[in-house]
């Protein structure tokens, strides 16, 4: 069998914040055996226009998404919540457009957030690497309820030689970000990720892992508002071994 | 307008001044996660839970497609046993309906069981403006009832109150008590709202009461309780008025059992609550007890216009109140912050379907779109995808703040042009990155978020770019 040719979705966020996410990933899908291509046309999803109601928008976004990576074998991206909008909502997006909503049920059905391609599709559960340190990991919502994304991650975290999982209370509660939530709603965005980051911090662990930026960067920069000494870092670059890159806001 | 003046249009505002009051975060912290281990613990007891939700999914939608069948058909019902059906287009209809009832009575005093629809409709203050006192029998309604408040919660309507409030409330109002009386425990709380309420049972002439169900093939309301304060509320005074929403009814006998297998394991995690009742109207000649006269009336205001829309399925709901136990924003704010009847992630789809989208508006915004609210819907309500299509219609009325509208342009209108994109993406990444800061306690435009965390500074380079160098 030749090697599948998987197409990167970056992410807005990952391209713009933390690009060593994306690399992380092109190492974990490489060593896996996979062939990664970086689409040069993607922007973004269009899960931004499509939460704030913005139809138009969201389909035409929805639409480059489709033209840009339908010809590949899979799509993966280091995002539940972007693969979420691919997998779950391309499809209502065009409702009443046959051709298209046979195009994004294609494209659903091929797209993955990059823990669950790694463990559900390639049936990967060793991912070869040590490091002594202790993690919590956060489910982010999108993912996790969306995409039933929960045991995959844990399982890869696992396989970490020295690597201690430590659970916190309420791990699969949000933890505030929301998108565009966070800053239309700051005061209650803000009691969202001050529990959050007190749960985090209860379980004394080193660092908070997760599979969203979005998610990370507030909890991070919550912690960081408060002192708290725990790390974020997105679970795939434990998981590929890079932990030169500071951590999210952390000093260089 | 119909009973309490909504402030849902200033939900921000509201909720702002929830996160600061110290009773209320008190209460909620208190009462949070007891909802959830026992509904969790409730779930995991029945292994087919799941496929008892899409049953009652199934049959409620089958009763929304044939919703008038089925309230002729128990209105036919109801009136061979003797009860009368009042058909209430409106709030104001059902304010009408109920105090024409309670004259038609001489009615001075109504005892109230527990019913959200009442409270939709402002039956109390109707009443009262009219002379006619009304008295609440739930001890959570009677509660707020004394501290001239809304129900924060559809189940626990005075869940955002904490003990020494409900002590202060009793003080205020049981004239009679002496101060040495001790009302520091739930306990002695009960048993001094008991002894109070008790009396007042036999001097009303009137009973309100609200409907979990309504069963078109016996004619049957039901009623589930904790306190079994609504079969006396019922069953004591000479009339018996049940007041409904239409999207209340269900087909049969067995359709009933279905949603009770649900509603309590949802709600409180019990496995039926303690009291469930089911009334077949007045009083027979056979019969020891029971009111002279029983009248439903039948609220729609404005449920019937949500059929046929991407609404249509809220009308599934059984107010169990799962959604807003687990949902984190109510969690933060409770529910008054909600500013209307309905709160939580069901008020935030059910309140622009009835008083509109210019007023409820923030509601269906003010959500991360977590999800857990749909995960925990015994009746499999889409909640967030409902929340998302009310964004939708407000796009489309041109609601949407002005800026998110720009904004939202802006970086649309770049996002569609992958050169135009990443010149922006670049200029953005070199302009954060080029203080050399790691996080920002401030930021131009970004007030939002760092008014309560750092912003962390970009790595340096977008993704695109290193890639297309050759970086990997």
């Amino acid at each position: 069998m030749s090697a599948p040719r998987v197409a990167l979705l970056v992410t807005c966020l990952v391209d713009m914040f933390r690009p060593s996410v994306g690399f992380a990933t092109v190492k974990l899908l490489e060593d896996a055996g996979c062939t990664v291509e970086v689409p040069q046309r993607q922007t973004c999803c269009g899960q931004p226009a499509w939460n704030s109601g913005d139809r138009e928008h969201a389909k035409a976004l929805a639409a480059q998404v489709i033209e840009e990576f339908e010809g590949f074998d899979y799509v993966v991206a280091p995002s539940g919540s972007c693969a979420a909008t691919v997998v779950k909502d391309y499809t209502e997006m065009f409702k009443g457009d046959e051709a298209m909503v046979t195009r994004a049920k294609a494209l659903a059905a091929k797209t993955h957030e990059i823990t669950s391609f790694l463990t559900d599709v390639l049936g990967i559960n060793d991912v070869k690497q040590a490091l002594t340190t202790s993690v919590t990991y956060h489910d982010s919502c999108s993912g996790l309820r969306s995409l039933g994304v929960s045991e995959q991650p844990r399982k890869l975290l696992g396989s970490v030689e020295g690597l201690e999982l430590r659970e916190m209370v309420e791990n699969d509660v949000c933890c505030g970000f929301g998108g565009t939530f966070c800053v239309k709603f700051p005061d209650v965005s803000n009691s969202m990720v001050s529990d959050k980051t007190r749960n985090i911090a209860d379980t004394g662990a080193d660092m908070v892992l997760a599979g969203d930026l979005g998610c990370l960067m507030n909890m991070a920069g919550k912690a960081s508002r408060e002192g708290r000494n725990f790390k974020a870092r997105h679970v795939v670059e434990i998981l590929a071994g890079d932990t030169k890159t500071p951590a999210i806001g952390e000093d260089k | 307008m119909s009973g309490h003046v909504p402030t849902s249009s200033a939900f921000k505002s509201n909720s702002q001044e929830a996160l600061v009051n110290r009773n209320l975060q008190a209460a909620l912290r208190g009462s949070r996660g007891n909802f959830i281990a026992k509904r969790a613990a409730a779930r995991a007891n029945v292994p087919e839970f799941d496929d008892i939700r899409d049953q009652a999914r199934d049959m409620k939608n089958h009763v929304l497609a044939n919703l008038d069948l089925y309230l002729e058909a128990y209105e036919k019902k109801v009136t061979e046993a003797g009860g009368h059906v009042h058909w209430a287009e409106t709030a104001e209809d059902a304010r009408r309906i109920v105090l024409d009832i309670c004259r038609k009575s001489n009615a001075k005093t109504v005892n109230k069981g527990k019913t959200m629809i009442s409270e939709e409709c402002g039956i109390n203050d109707h009443l009262a403006e009219n002379g006619i006192k009304p008295v609440e029998t739930d001890l959570g309604e009677y509660i707020i009832q004394l501290r001239g408040e809304i129900p924060s919660h559809i189940i626990a309507p005075a869940v955002h109150v904490t003990v020494p409030e409900i002590e202060e409330a009793f003080r205020k109002h049981h004239a009679h008590l002496p101060p040495d009386r001790d009302l520091s425990e739930l306990a002695s709380l009960q048993a001094e709202a008991r002894s109070e309420l008790r009396a007042k049972y036999f001097e009303a002439e009137v009973g309100i009461t609200g409907a979990n169900m309504l069963i078109a093939e016996t004619g049957q309301s039901v009623i589930v309780t904790n306190e079994g304060n609504g079969d006396l509320s019922q069953s004591l005074p000479k009339v018996h008025i049940v007041m409904a929403s239409l999207e209340k009814i269900v087909p049969t006998l067995e359709d009933s059992a279905t949603l009770l297998r649900l509603l309590a394991r949802s709600a409180t995690g019990q496995e039926m609550s303690v009291y469930t009742t089911f009334s077949s109207g007045p009083k027979r000649s056979e019969d020891p007890d029971g009111p002279e006269e029983y009248h439903v009336v039948l609220l729609d205001n404005g449920r019937s216009n949500m059929i046929g829309t991407e609404f249509e399925e809220m009308l599934r709901c059984i107010r169990c109140g799962a959604c807003m136990n687990h949902c984190p924003v109510y969690q933060s704010v409770g529910g008054h912050a909600y500013g209307w009847v309905y709160p939580g992630p069901m008020g935030a789809v059910l309140t622009p379907s009835l008083i509109g989208v210019e007023e409820g508006g923030q509601l269906p915004n003010a959500s991360t779109f977590c999800g857990r609210c749909e995960a925990v819907c015994p009746m499999r309500i889409p909640l967030p995808k409902m929340m998302r299509s009310w964004r939708e219609r407000e796009f489309e009325k041109n609601l949407t703040p002005s800026a998110t509208r720009y904004g939202l342009g802006v970086w649309a209108w770049a996002a569609q042009r992958p050169w135009a994109y990443r010149l922006a993406a670049r200029i953005a990444n070199r302009s954060l990155g080029i203080t050399g800061k790691s996080k920002f306690s401030k930021l131009p435009l970004a007030g939002g978020w760092t008014k309560f965390r750092d912003f962390p500074a970009p790595q340096g380079g977008t993704f695109m770019d290193q890639w297309k160098a050759g970086k990997r």
